[in-house]
């Protein structure tokens, strides 16, 4: 009996004092809410390496530091075409080397001073002169030659080599007046002085983010008060915390998640087209940038005829549909379908669809007879068509897609032996070109230059398999030509047909197959917050934008969602003190019934 | 009955001491073999992730954003990856000898910084959890064992083993999903607290209770079941036929002469099991994303950050070493045997 007791009071006690810790906080936090107006959180499950606008590179870091800091142009909500930004207007000389800059009049830093040339001038020299400074978007300044600022509207930048970039500068501008004074590769100090439509006032690194509206800000300040990135470390805790009420906008979610999240009626989910697409590459010979041959790639895989026959053996339809459970694009052109302006889809007699029959009579063409076990051989070299496929451990579309990859080779008579391994592990190795397939993925930009280099000969490494970022080792004369051409070209529609053609050698040649364009999945509190801006609109997404316009678009929901609380959370902490004192009471009683049991005995 | 009375033995404590140069003598050897430990912690921690785990460091600091080479020299230069790998271990001791833990690749601040915002919330999660743990597998385990096979019994073991066998993770998600929002879902405050510190401690207590209830639920058990069975070990012993035999209150017995000689291979335990547990945190500070060292690791395997992984592997391997030193020495202070020896 006594045990009992014990035992009933002990558990009394414990559930009491997780009711009052539950019950006290969310009264302070909820009063505290009320007093500082209305946030928009957001659950973010990426670190953020840094907040210095020179240093930070990681997704998080970046979209924070958009929302913070206004760059010369932006991308247009639309179609993420270049848009004013600080900068009114700009106009390249003839030869495209020397661009002038018209820098607003009467936009304002958070701390009220005048945002002006010279600021943006002090941006761009400290980068060209600190190598730190250049950490996160050196690649934009490292063919500039000079950058003036003649006026206190006017900046003029010269540079050596003409740069389609120059739109569409992705380098946040700094305030002189602060940064001058301060050691670039530094931490920045809180709030920091900026001039996007948000402030960053406190940053607990793996906690969170906390920014503060700015009221300066030139398009009029943000219809919210806060806007909170929280850390999570954990996906599921994040989808948990937005069906609480703890957070408002969740993205990153994966096909399971979104599903679980579609009878939630105060939740909305955003299907958004991805940036991203999921590439297979097929060693061509792997060489150096100088052209000497490095790895130990299949031979049989130098040939076209090969590399065409396993892409037309593989279904897309199927990897989005059984793998990514139907939230992803059917992969085509090797720029994703949202940057509409340079997508190429093949049609016609380029289209490959899925055909094992037709891959299987290419390869009898080609001449790689089945040997006996089924497995064909490769004519020149006598070695079986048997390939590795290295695929990214613990990454589950490359998991999942392998066993149906490795079904479809077989039945057009390729052996393929799946290797998972660490992502570094799959990094070293197939800059080193010690792969036969491996898998391979990008995010893409809406200036497609990046992603277009990766193929070009320049990316392969140098001897030791380091010093550059080669994705399929393909070096082709005509693709590096157009590469070039296009890198000049600043009619958007003739660089558009261009980067298409680029589109069609690859697609040609085959070094790599477009497994499929992941999708974005979003949510968030749809009875807190109204519809947000999506970008590129339609089709686009929240968060992670080329821009600002989904945070700065945050409009409440009405006010009814957040009147209730503060009654309830009076009754709550009545609830717990009362739980905590009985539990209390009970505990003495129990003690003291046992002591005279204890004596009785 | 009178006889028996002034035989009653005196708490175990008592017993004669040692000699003092014994005693100098075992510390000496314990601090000794604890150093020599820590030697080989800093060799293998060199081993483990400049030589045998893969990947390019100058990848990871500039995330395959694209670099020149001669932006990956300098890197490598600033880092002293460029040195052969004999100059990178002299490099590393050097800095070592000084305290300096290297810079960490993705946050570009110094390790031992880092690793210090992070020591307090894991020592906060893991003390806390350590000490309802303790308390909580202390007092069942001797509940149980004295009414061993009772229905009390059956229930308390069957769920301590439940739950010592239940998956870190799993069991974190579903108490965060079965408890709905009474408890925030991640993180040690909320953004928008106050900085008063009465708010801020209510609100990090708040943060605290479901990982702290994960951490216990899976660690308390073998507390319990440790001393559980030494309890029962002891309850054959005959000076507790003696004690009663004397009239003492099965209560009393319990407390006065079973308990203490059961506790001692428990104190052990707990002991060699509290250097573990900062590492063991690292399931549950990741599924709360809690800012302590175990998620501090999990970030660093996840880039992976060399010279942070370093660092917290250092941290966590010395925190055994010392923990499994505070046990020898205790157990001697505790235990009149290893004293005699």
């Amino acid at each position: 009996m006594r045990q009992r007791r014990w035992a009933l009071g002990a558990s009394t006690l414990v559930v009491a004092m997780s009711a009052g810790l539950g019950a006290v906080p969310a009264a302070t936090t909820a009063t505290a809410a009320a007093q500082q107006g209305t946030t928009l959180r957001v659950a973010v499950t990426q670190e953020v390496d840094s907040l210095n606008p020179f240093l930070s590179i990681t997704r998080t870091g970046t979209d924070i530091l958009r929302a913070a800091f206004e760059e010369l142009t932006t991308a247009s909500a639309a179609d993420l075409s270049p848009e004013p930004g600080l900068a009114e207007k700009w106009e390249p000389s003839p030869d495209k080397l020397t661009w002038t800059y018209t820098v607003r009049r009467g936009a304002k830093w958070s701390d009220g001073q005048p945002i002006t040339a010279a600021d943006v001038a002090f941006t761009f020299n400290l980068m060209l002169s600190n190598e730190t400074a250049r950490t996160a978007n050196g690649n934009y300044v490292a063919q500039w030659e000079s950058v003036t600022a003649p006026d206190e509207t006017t900046v003029v930048v010269k540079t050596r080599a003409p740069q389609t970039t120059m739109v569409a500068l992705d380098i946040p501008i700094v305030p002189e007046h602060v940064w001058s004074k301060v050691d670039v590769g530094a931490e920045p100090a809180y709030p920091m002085v900026g001039s996007g439509p948000f402030v960053i006032t406190d940053f607990k690194e793996s906690q969170y983010t906390r920014l503060s509206a700015n009221k300066q800000y030139w398009r009029g300040a943000p219809k919210i008060d806060n806007l909170d990135f929280i850390h999570y470390k954990n996906a599921d805790a994040a989808v948990q915390a937005l069906r609480n009420g703890e957070v408002d906008l969740v993205n990153g979610l994966t096909p399971t998640q979104f599903d679980a999240l579609a009878g939630d009626p105060d939740i909305e989910r955003n299907n958004a087209k991805g940036k991203r697409f999921n590439e297979l590459v097929m060693n061509p010979g792997a060489a150096t940038a100088t052209g000497q041959p490095i790895g130990d790639g299949h031979p049989a895989l130098k040939d076209p005829r090969l590399r065409r026959a396993i892409a037309q053996a593989i279904d897309s339809k199927t990897i989005v549909d059984k793998v990514s459970g139907g939230y992803a694009t059917v992969g085509g052109g090797y720029i994703p379908p949202l940057f509409s302006t340079y997508h190429w889809e093949p049609t016609g007699d380029q289209a490959r669809p899925f055909d094992p029959a037709a891959a299987n009579s290419a390869l009898d063409a080609a001449g790689y007879a089945r040997g006996g076990d089924g497995v064909r051989v490769d004519p020149a070299s006598g070695r079986p068509l048997k390939f590795r496929l290295m695929l990214h451990s613990g990454k589950a579309f490359d998991e999942q897609s392998a066993p149906f990859i490795q079904g479809w080779l077989r039945d057009i008579g390729i052996a393929v032996d799946v290797r998972s391994v660490a992502d570094n592990k799959l990094n070293e190795d197939t800059t080193a070109g010690r792969f036969d397939l491996a898998y391979s993925g990008w995010t893409g930009n809406p200036d497609p230059d990046a992603v277009l280099a990766l193929q070009t000969c320049a990316s392969r490494p140098n001897a030791d398999g380091k010093g550059a970022t080669p994705d399929s080792f393909f070096c082709d004369a005509d693709y590096d030509r157009l590469y070039a051409q296009q890198g000049s070209e600043f009619d958007t529609a003739k660089r558009a047909e261009i980067v298409k053609r680029m589109q069609q050698i690859l697609h040609a040649q085959a070094p790599l197959t477009i497994l499929s364009y992941d999708n974005a999945l979003e949510a968030y509190r749809k009875d807190r917050f109204a519809p947000f801006t999506l970008s590129p609109d339609p089709g686009g997404f929240i968060m992670n934008q080329q821009s600002y316009w989904g945070y700065y678009s945050a409009t409440p929901a009405s006010a009814s969602a957040s009147g209730g609380s503060s009654s309830s959370t009076v009754v709550w902490v009545v609830i717990g003190a009362v739980v905590v004192i009985a539990a209390v009471a009970a505990l003495v009683l129990a003690r003291r019934r046992r002591a005279t049991a204890d004596e009785r005995e | 009955m009178t006889d028996a009375l002034t035989t009653v033995e005196p708490p175990a404590a008592a017993t004669p001491r040692g000699g003092g140069g014994g005693t100098l003598r075992y510390v000496l050897s314990k601090v000794g073999a604890a150093l020599i430990s820590l030697g080989l912690i800093v060799v293998l921690g060199f081993v483990l992730f400049r030589v045998l785990l893969p990947g390019d460091p100058v990848r990871t600091l500039t995330r395959g954003a694209p670099v020149t080479p001669e932006g990956a020299a300098a890197l490598e230069r600033e880092y002293g990856f460029d040195l052969p790998l004999w100059g990178q271990f002299t490099r590393y001791l050097g800095n070592l000898a000084h305290g300096d833990l290297d810079r960490s690749l993705v946050f570009k601040v110094p390790v031992a910084q880092k690793i210090g915002e992070r020591l307090g919330p894991t020592l906060l999660l893991v003390g806390v959890g350590t000490l309802i743990a303790v308390v909580l597998g202390l007092w069942l385990g001797t509940r149980t064992a004295w009414r061993r096979g009772s229905r009390f019994d059956r229930t308390a073991t069957g769920i301590a083993l439940a739950l010592w066998s239940a998956p870190t993770f799993w069991l974190g998600l579903v108490l965060l999903t079965a408890t709905g929002g009474l408890f925030p879902s991640g993180g040690i405050t909320y953004p928008d607290t106050p900085p008063d510190f009465l708010s801020q401690a209510l609100d990090t207590a708040h943060h605290m209770v479901l990982p702290t209830i994960t951490l216990v639920a899976v660690v308390y058990a073998q507390y319990q079941l440790v001393m559980r069975s030494s309890l029962v070990e002891e309850m054959h012993a005959e000076h507790l036929l003696t004690a009663r035999a004397k009239g003492l209150r099965d209560d009393e017995v319990r407390r006065r002469h079973a308990v203490p000689n059961a506790l001692l291979p428990t104190v052990t335990l707990v002991f060699l099991h509290l250097g573990l547990v900062v590492s063991g945190a690292i399931t549950v500070e990741t599924v709360f994303s809690w800012p302590g060292l175990g998620l501090l690791t999990f970030e660093a395997l996840r880039f992976p950050d060399y010279p942070l992984l370093q660092g917290t592997f250092l941290v966590l391997a010395a925190a055994v070493v010392v923990m499994n030193l505070v046990a020898d020495l205790l157990l001697r202070v505790l235990d009149p045997r290893v004293r005699a020896s």
